[in-house]
């Protein structure tokens, strides 16, 4: 009894966000269209003068796209998040005979309903713009789900930074720091031509590995080392920031 | 009396904040289908009063219990008693009306969402603007949506935080009216205010918090009794009759404003010494140019009793 209350606890409180976001234009544009316009900048603008080998630019560059839809659109779940929190609309459902578990668990089962939506819309767009996976049934499940624990694991980034953030304002703030690792990696051009340092740095961050495993799946390759790289990285950060937003979350409705 | 007649009980109740005691030691007990009204300034502990009761935060001492249920033993119990008003509006603006109600109720696991959100759209006035989004609704409008969000799965007692803070003069009125339906229909109606009027207006049964304590407890009647019958203010047009006046009535207290040229006497609200007073004054020939005669508000029955408080623990 008590878990399907908290299914359809976290049912009605998913449903709440998702009309958030399809209400909301600026939501659709940011997390849909920016980079969509990101993906045809770098493909017809940068992209004659990228040198991705045997890659194809636009197969070079799809996973980096997908990963930017990802870290921008997780930026609204710490925005709508942070907005609850202060305006009392958790504490009105902490007073009510609900599955606690359900008030954020609305807003993450919201934020991967969003996103496997919006990388849909990238994946459709792309394939138009001559994109070309060879992967197979194996390699597309794999691929999948290392998108979706990237999904779960930036979410759960945004949950931790909504939670803190004093202000609307500053709790999206994070994103752009997950827009910038990704610049700084392998996601739009390779790192051979970086400075040393700076290559060091792209190829042992977490983004690497994560664009990496998910290239070479859908260009049909199998699960190597950086698969399990990848796989560790994302369950690490889910469970560092899953516990980190757990302890915000009783801190600030006491 | 047995406990089984109280709403809320509560016993020895403190809490602090760091270094702050909130609360520091506060008993009430408010009895079923009442109307109880909290009254303090601004930071008195009212807020922090009720989110104890409903279970969103834990005291460090004491206990509460709502129609018998602990609130730090056995808040599930009392979640399903209660509702919260809080302090600003806390209905989803992006939301209509109308699924903010459905939302609310599916949250508490009734029968026909649909049905019931119709329900009191209609009670509070608000089919016509049911399908529109809360952020374009008026304060009054939010506020009624607000309570009727709080009615949802028939809680037995209610709780409002300061319910007419920042409505104007009207809507305030229509809050009022709504509030004593509630308490009309059966529910006990615990309600912080900083307005003495208001809890005048609303409750069976004040307390007032004071620097954690509570420093009055009783009906509004019961608590006007305890103070002098308010007093009259003389005016006059010029300070040597403010002075001539002030001499003359030396006997009933009288303390004068230069200011506002005025003489404020206090009474005790019987009208022979009233005509005592004003026949005084007309036989020395002194012309007062305005009378006015001030009813005891709460205000005075607060300051009063503060006062008092203050002189006793010297």
């Amino acid at each position: 009894m008590k878990f399907i209350h908290f299914l359809g606890d976290t049912a009605v409180m998913s449903g709440r966000v998702i009309r958030h976001s399809t209400r909301s234009i600026d939501t659709i544009i940011t997390v849909i269209a920016m980079p969509i316009m990101i993906m045809l900048l770098f493909v017809y603008i940068f992209g004659g003068a990228m040198n991705t080998g045997d890659v194809s630019y636009i197969n070079y560059i799809v996973p980096g796209i997908l990963l930017f839809c990802i870290a921008s659109g997780v930026a609204y779940s710490s925005l709508r998040i942070n907005n609850d929190l202060t305006k009392g609309i958790f504490e009105r459902f902490h007073s009510m005979p609900i599955a606690k578990a359900s008030i954020l668990g609305g807003h993450v089962v919201a934020s991967l309903v969003f996103n496997i939506i919006s990388l849909l819309a990238i994946f459709l767009v792309a394939f138009g713009m001559g994109f070309r996976p060879k992967a197979d049934v194996l390699g597309w499940v794999l691929a999948s789900g290392i998108l979706l624990l990237s999904v779960l694991a930036f979410t759960w980034i945004a949950v931790t930074f909504g939670l803190l953030a004093k202000s609307f304002e500053g709790a999206g703030v994070f994103s752009y720091i997950l827009m910038l690792l990704l610049f700084v990696s392998s996601a739009f051009a390779p790192t051979d031509s970086m400075p040393s340092a700076i290559r060091v740095f792209a190829e042992y961050q977490p983004m690497t590995p994560l664009i990496e495993s998910i290239r070479s799946l859908l260009l049909g390759g199998t699960a190597d080392k950086t698969t399990l790289v990848a796989v560790l990285w994302s369950l690490a950060i889910l469970a560092f920031f899953w516990a980190s937003a757990m302890r915000v979350y009783k801190r600030r409705m006491k | 009396m047995t406990s089984n007649n109280w709403a809320i009980e509560v016993i020895g109740l403190k809490k602090s904040y760091k270094n702050v005691e909130v609360l520091r030691g506060v008993d009430f007990t408010v009895q079923k289908g009442s109307t109880f009204a909290l009254l303090g300034s601004n930071g008195a502990g009212k807020t922090t009063m009720i989110k104890i009761l409903a279970t969103l935060l834990q005291p460090d001492n004491g206990s509460a219990k709502i129609n018998g249920a602990d609130v730090t033993k056995q808040p599930e119990q009392v979640r399903k008693e209660i509702s919260l008003t809080g302090q600003s509006v806390t209905a989803d603006y992006i939301l209509t009306g109308r699924e903010n109600l459905r939302m609310m109720a599916k949250l508490r696991h009734l029968p026909d969402p649909d049905k019931q959100a119709e329900e009191l759209l209609r009670r509070f006035d608000l089919l016509d603007a049911a399908d529109r989004r809360i952020s374009t609704y008026s304060g009054g409008m939010c506020r009624r949506l607000d309570l009727a969000m709080s009615l949802l799965g028939n809680p037995s007692v209610i709780f409002l935080d300061e319910p007419t803070t920042g409505l104007d003069p009207q809507a305030r009125l229509a809050m009022w009216d709504m509030i004593k339906d509630l308490a009309r229909s059966g529910v006990t109606v615990f309600l912080t205010t900083q307005y003495l009027e208001e809890a005048d207006h609303l409750a069976d049964q004040i307390a007032i918090l004071h620097e954690g304590h509570i420093v009055a407890n009783g009906s509004p009647a019961e608590l006007k009794n305890r103070l002098p019958k308010g007093h009259i203010e003389l005016r006059f047009d010029n300070e040597t009759t403010l002075n001539q006046a002030q001499d003359l009535l030396k006997e009933f207290n009288a303390t004068a404003d230069s200011n506002n040229l005025t003489l404020s006497v206090i009474t005790d609200g019987s009208t022979r010494q009233m005509m005592r007073l004003l026949t005084k004054a007309a036989e020395a020939d002194i012309e007062i140019a305005e009378f006015a005669q001030k009813l005891p508000s709460l205000e005075d029955v607060f300051l009063a009793i503060v006062t008092s408080k203050k002189e006793d623990s010297r």
